[in-house]
């Protein structure tokens, strides 16, 4: 019992971190068609700018607040400098967030080196709690009440404003918003915001849940992450939550149960399998 | 009458995908009443009207009451006074029909007067019934309802429909004749139609299209009158069924002004009479 409990709560926790990546990669793709490689690089960027900040003594919800507006700003600076003049350019556009993709985790090497180094984790984190027997890791708590968080901020910002009714429009049908007198690249740049930010606090609260922030972590991320949208439905917030929960649990079970590494590629053939089946994801949205 | 109209279109080339849509296409839309854009299945007209909107790449010269627009991004153009009924209706399937209503509402700076919900009630009561439905599940009917009531909702200047009546039912085509009808009295329309007997009823002026060119301008009641020359330009020697009446007797036109001036010369050919040469 106390083993389902804790692989199930650790899945979970595994499923938030793809969640808050995921989230604002499939909003990007859905309502602009941007394949964003370079989200990984956003997931960096807040988590060493969660780091710098943690390190030099700022308090931790200082620090993560902090890594998450620097994260927000790359990904505003990304939109605004490059991926808006390259909107009806899909294949420069590739390139560039590929480009974009690498070259962060290159200069993030360059001033901090290519090891790893370890996250100042408060006491108050690093610790454990007992649910129904299990012993669970508490930053795993935190990174799903933090996915749950952003899960109903962006539910109550696609649902209730203006620019979220925008937003959803979009992803069904961008020439016919623009032909209703909308400009729809301001919804892209805060679509852009919101995911960098999401992106960014994975990135800030991954340097908890693997107690070190190296510049690879972005990018080994995204990959599950890409597979989390693909899975949920291109453009589909919801979607892409189910997918999280799905991939981290079935992840985490896989690897305690077969032959460790046999949960990653267990995900993989998840995948195959689904898009066979259901070819459109699990909310059945092909963007 | 103003001499200026309120759009004016000349020479209108779209290549999409290095090939050639558009090869110059030219007329004028009358400050008032419809104007019917005609010409066979592939003739340009679906790209002539994403041309002029700017959803696909254009040059010529398009001016919107008496304003170059070519350079104008679609939304700043739209946002000038213009109501958009796309082809597929452009519905958002996902939306309530309240959020696709919403979402067309135009606020801000320049826009002065509140959306006219009361128009759009009264035109279509079953709009209001329906607010909280998912536009993906009404009918083709109602879709069209919605994409034409968005465009009622602002005070437009002009609207463009693309074939509104396509694959409805007769009935359906009636409410939405109705519709447009009411809707020209106050807002020139630029009418997109391969039903005849609609345009006989609404269309002040035509104009044809043929292989990406104007091949004729002129009075709607003139070219449908002719039969020769409405086989030669449209192609309508096969039956499709019309509704109402298609007896070419039965000519109601609601508006009989704003015929083109005739002093322009725009176009290789001389307006006002049906020409067949170079189909």
């Amino acid at each position: 019992m106390s083993v389902l409990v804790l692989l199930t709560l650790t899945g979970l926790g595994l499923g938030a971190l793809y969640f808050l990546v995921a989230s604002g990669l499939s909003l990007i793709f859905g309502l602009m068609d941007v394949l964003n490689f370079a989200h990984g690089a956003l997931l960096a960027v807040g988590a060493y700018a969660t780091w710098w900040a943690a390190s030099r003594g700022s308090g931790f919800v200082l620090a993560v607040l902090f890594g998450t507006a620097v994260g927000t700003a790359a990904a505003v600076l990304l939109e605004l400098g490059l991926i808006r003049r390259l909107y009806a350019r899909p294949r420069e556009q590739v390139l560039v967030t590929v480009g974009v993709g690498l070259a962060v985790p290159a200069l993030l090497s360059a001033i901090w080196g290519s090891d790893a180094r370890t996250f100042p984790t408060p006491a108050a984190l690093a610790g454990t709690v007992r649910v129904l027997g299990a012993v669970i890791p508490v930053n795993r708590l935190l990174l799903i009440g933090a996915a749950v968080l952003v899960l109903a901020g962006l539910e109550l910002f696609l649902g209730r404003t203006r620019f979220g009714l925008v937003v959803r429009a979009g992803v069904e049908d961008r020439a016919m918003v623009t032909a209703l007198g909308i400009d729809v690249r301001r919804a892209f740049t805060l679509v852009f915001a919101l995911g960098g930010a999401a992106a960014a606090l994975a990135g800030a609260l991954g340097g908890v849940y693997f107690g070190e922030v190296d510049p690879g972590q972005g990018s080994s991320l995204l990959i599950f992450a890409f597979v989390v949208v693909v899975m949920g439905g291109m453009g589909s917030v919801r979607g892409a939550a189910l997918a999280s929960v799905v991939v981290g649990l079935v992840q985490q079970f896989a690897n305690y149960y077969t032959t460790g590494g046999l949960g990653d590629l267990s995900v993989v053939v998840l995948l195959a399998a689904l898009l066979l089946l259901r070819p459109r994801g699990l909310t059945g949205r092909l963007a | 009458m103003t001499a200026e109209p309120l759009l004016r279109v000349r020479d209108l080339r779209v290549v999409i995908g290095g090939r050639h849509i558009l090869h110059g296409v030219g007329f004028d839309v009358a400050a008032s009443g419809v104007t019917a854009l005609l010409g066979r299945n592939g003739a340009g007209k679906t790209t002539t009207v994403r041309g002029i909107l700017g959803l696909v790449p254009r040059t010529g010269s398009i001016r919107f009451d008496g304003a170059e627009t070519v350079g104008l991004p679609t939304h700043a153009l739209v946002r000038r006074g213009i109501g958009y009924v796309p082809e597929d209706r452009g519905v958002f399937a996902g939306l309530t029909v309240a959020e696709n209503l919403r979402l067309a509402e135009r606020s801000g700076p320049g826009e002065a007067a509140e959306p006219d919900y009361a128009l759009v009630h009264e035109l279509f009561p079953e709009l209001r019934q329906r607010a909280r439905q998912a536009a993906g599940t009404l009918s083709g009917g109602q879709q069209q309802m919605v994409a034409i009531a968005r465009t009622l909702l602002n005070g437009n200047r002009l609207i463009i429909a693309d074939e509104p009546t396509k694959g409805l039912a007769p009935r359906i085509v009636t409410e939405v004749a109705v519709a447009l009808e009411r809707a020209a009295e106050a807002v020139p329309v630029l009418l997109v139609e391969q039903n005849l007997a609609l345009v006989r009823r609404l269309a002040a002026d035509c104009v044809v299209l043929a292989d990406g060119r104007t091949a004729h301008t002129g009075p709607a009641a003139e070219l449908l009158a002719d039969a020769s020359a409405a086989r030669t330009l449209l192609g309508v020697g096969r039956s499709t069924p019309l509704r109402p009446a298609a007896e070419p007797a039965a000519v109601e036109l609601s508006v009989t002004a704003a015929i083109p001036d005739p002093t322009s010369t725009h176009s290789p050919r001389p307006t006002g009479t049906p020409r067949a040469g170079g189909l």
